[in-house]
């Protein structure tokens, strides 16, 4: 009893209050500090480019800008970004739509039919398709995609227009392999994963109980998933297509390399176009008047705008899903 | 609750809206089902096999020994079949790659302590969104950022500016992953802690960050992992450079090159030769990353 040390010992013992109390508030001071940066740079990405942007939103209007389709830097030094913003909505509409449904196919495959050992293999592959670094899909995509898709679609379909569908022309565009529907094909290849782990993550977090009150009521796997699953995880799975839009609308170097870059309205399915992320990257190094630069930082601007508004969108879905779903299973 | 309920009415519903089909009927579309998921699934995984394909077979013959070693130069030394290579995008991608990661790791994971042992913090759900904010915005914007806080200022692009814009890439993804690191770590363990007389800072440190450090590690990798394979960010920060510096200062404050700029500028160029490199580079970035990837995930697994 004697050899134990008493209360008074062990509070002795322990760090001086100076030690505690500076210590927490110091660390407590840094920490915030951290997330106070954090924080900084989000607000001044919004800031830094609206600034930068300014004089050619001053010189063009903030909507005047937005849809103003003269791009040229050039001659007579006119800008307006709305052939970018209708390249950048289209070329994403139609890489989610392409990518929608065989993404939601791996996620329900993986989640509800795989035996464990393949949906983790499953679910490695779709991971690792996210990591293959976009620029190694833009030169697969340049050499390998573009010719390809050239040679057995693009020609064939307009040889065919030219010589019985004269009045499609127009519409299919030159079929020179760089251009819309090139880069639509490799934005959906490379948005599938995310949209797939993030369908798959709704489906997990669909509670096991839902799917055995169906099969109680007899209903085959498929009408399970139909019925049980899919209905409760759709918010989640909209979610998750909103932020995969997201990422399309910001994916820049594969759709910079292959969308061919055409700075004028109209654009055709196959012929060249460019989007918001593309002008940015081909011109910002070779701009040298101050309005091409601040109309390229403007451009910026606009898109973090949409890319916020998407962001914003798809986490008030997800919140809603939050709510009804996860708290109360 | 009531969504809940609304939820399973609907089903009901659906139920009943469904026509009555013989059960051979239902089971065939069962089975129509899952070879209609099956083979998406396939169609969705086999480009990724056939990209890494292209990459290793068109790659392999340009990775040599000068690749390795040599600089890049110019266009005519490709030509006229002089030694070529890209030793000074990979040793300047490695400078790059680790000062973004020395600058984001201590930010990152001191945004997400924050988030995670100061759950009551006013500033917290702001923190949150504005981090998720940042983590969505386009990686081209980043650069941007670093461009207009960096470059301009110094008036010249540099490695430092590239390492900046990645670490806006990085950061956001690290705080993410720390507080979802750190949420797992059950409260009992800090009341433990504080308990015994420790000092909350002491908690922290001692205790449960090194309870979440397979967490840590495997944001930490997957934000690397992101990062370098970014191209956009360092077209105009860190803007690329045939040649290797002549000090050692000009990899923080020269233009550097960088694996997937070089990449990027390899592919758009007219040379045959330089299109192997290309591919070359590719193999070399996609090995680093799979790496990376693969070392998070068997991290992830033995934890």
């Amino acid at each position: 009893m004697a050899a134990a040390p008493s209360t008074y010992e062990l509070v002795r013992r322990t760090p001086p209050l100076l030690y505690r109390w500076l210590g927490d508030r110091i660390f407590a001071v840094l920490v915030t500090l951290f997330g106070l940066t954090v924080m900084g740079l989000a607000i001044s990405l919004a800031v830094v480019l609206f600034w930068e942007g300014s004089e050619a939103i001053k010189t063009f209007g903030f909507w005047g800008f937005l849809i103003g389709t003269t791009w040229d830097p050039a001659l007579t030094l006119t800008f307006g970004t709305f052939p970018f913003l209708i390249g950048t909505v289209v070329t994403s509409v139609a890489a989610l739509a392409l990518s929608f449904f065989p993404a939601l196919a791996v996620a329900i495959f993986s989640a509800e039919y795989a035996p464990r050992w393949l949906s983790h293999i499953i679910d490695a592959l779709v991971d690792l398709i996210a990591a293959v670094p976009s620029v190694v899909v833009g030169i697969w995509g340049i050499f390998v995609l573009a010719p390809w898709l050239r040679d057995h679609f693009y020609l064939p379909l307009y040889m065919w227009a030219a010589e019985s569908r004269p009045e499609l022309l127009p519409i299919i565009g030159s079929p020179m392999g760089y251009g819309m529907t090139t880069a639509v094909i490799v934005l959906a290849l490379m948005i599938v994963p995310f949209t797939a782990a993030l369908s798959r993550d709704a489906i997990r977090l669909v509670p096991k109980a839902q799917r055995e009150a169906c099969w109680a009521l007899g209903a085959t796997r498929w009408e399970v998933i139909r019925m049980a699953v899919l209905p409760y995880a759709r918010s989640g799975i909209v979610a998750g297509a909103i932020l995969s839009f997201g990422r399309a609308i910001g994916e820049t170097m594969a759709v910079a390399m292959l969308i061919g870059n055409k700075n004028t309205l109209p654009f055709d399915l196959f012929g060249p176009a460019a989007t918001m992320p593309s002008v940015i990257i081909n011109e910002f190094r070779e701009a040298v008047e101050n309005l091409h630069l601040s109309s390229l930082m403007a451009i910026g601007f606009y898109l973090f705008l949409i890319s916020l508004i998407v962001n914003l969108l798809a986490a008030y879905i997800q919140r809603k899903m939050m709510v009804a779903g996860g708290r109360s299973a | 609750m009531t969504a809940f309920n609304g939820n399973t009415t609907k089903t009901g519903s659906a139920a009943l809206a469904t026509p009555v089909l013989s059960l051979g009927r239902r089971y065939w579309r069962d089975r129509l089902m899952l070879g209609l998921l099956a083979s998406s699934t396939i169609l969705v995984l086999v480009p990724l096999f056939i990209v890494i394909a292209y990459v290793v077979v068109q790659g392999i013959g340009a990775l040599n020994w000068d690749f390795f070693t040599q600089e890049l130069g110019s266009p005519t030394r490709a030509h006229t079949g002089q030694p070529t290579g890209l030793v000074h995008t990979i040793i300047g991608t490695l400078v790059v790659d680790s000062m973004a990661l020395i600058i984001a790791v201590p930010l990152g994971i001191g945004a997400g302590v924050m988030l995670a042992e100061y759950p009551d913090h006013r500033l917290n759900p702001l923190l949150r969104l504005l981090n998720d904010t940042l983590n969505g915005m386009p990686a081209i914007l980043k650069g941007m950022l670093a461009f207009a806080l960096i470059v301009k200022p110094m008036g010249t692009f540099s490695g430092l500016a590239g390492a900046v814009a990645l670490t806006f890439v990085m950061l956001p993804i690290i705080a993410r992953a720390t507080e979802s690191a750190l949420d797992i770590i059950p409260w009992s363990i800090r009341e433990a802690g504080l308990a015994l007389g420790l000092p909350r800072w002491r908690v922290i440190l001692s205790t449960i960050i090194p309870a979440a450090k397979v967490g840590l590690v495997t944001g930490i990798l997957i934000a690397f992992a992101r990062a370098a394979g970014e191209a956009a960010p360092l077209l105009f920060t860190s803007f690329g450079n045939n040649y290797l510096p002549s000090r050692w200062t000009g990899w923080l404050f020269g233009p550097v090159d960088t694996l997937p700029q070089r990449l990027y500028s390899l592919a758009i160029s007219p040379y045959k030769q330089w299109h192997e490199m290309g591919w070359a580079a590719g193999i070399v970035l996609l090995v680093m990353v799979i790496l990376l990837f693969i070392t998070a995930r068997v991290t992830v697994r033995r934890a």
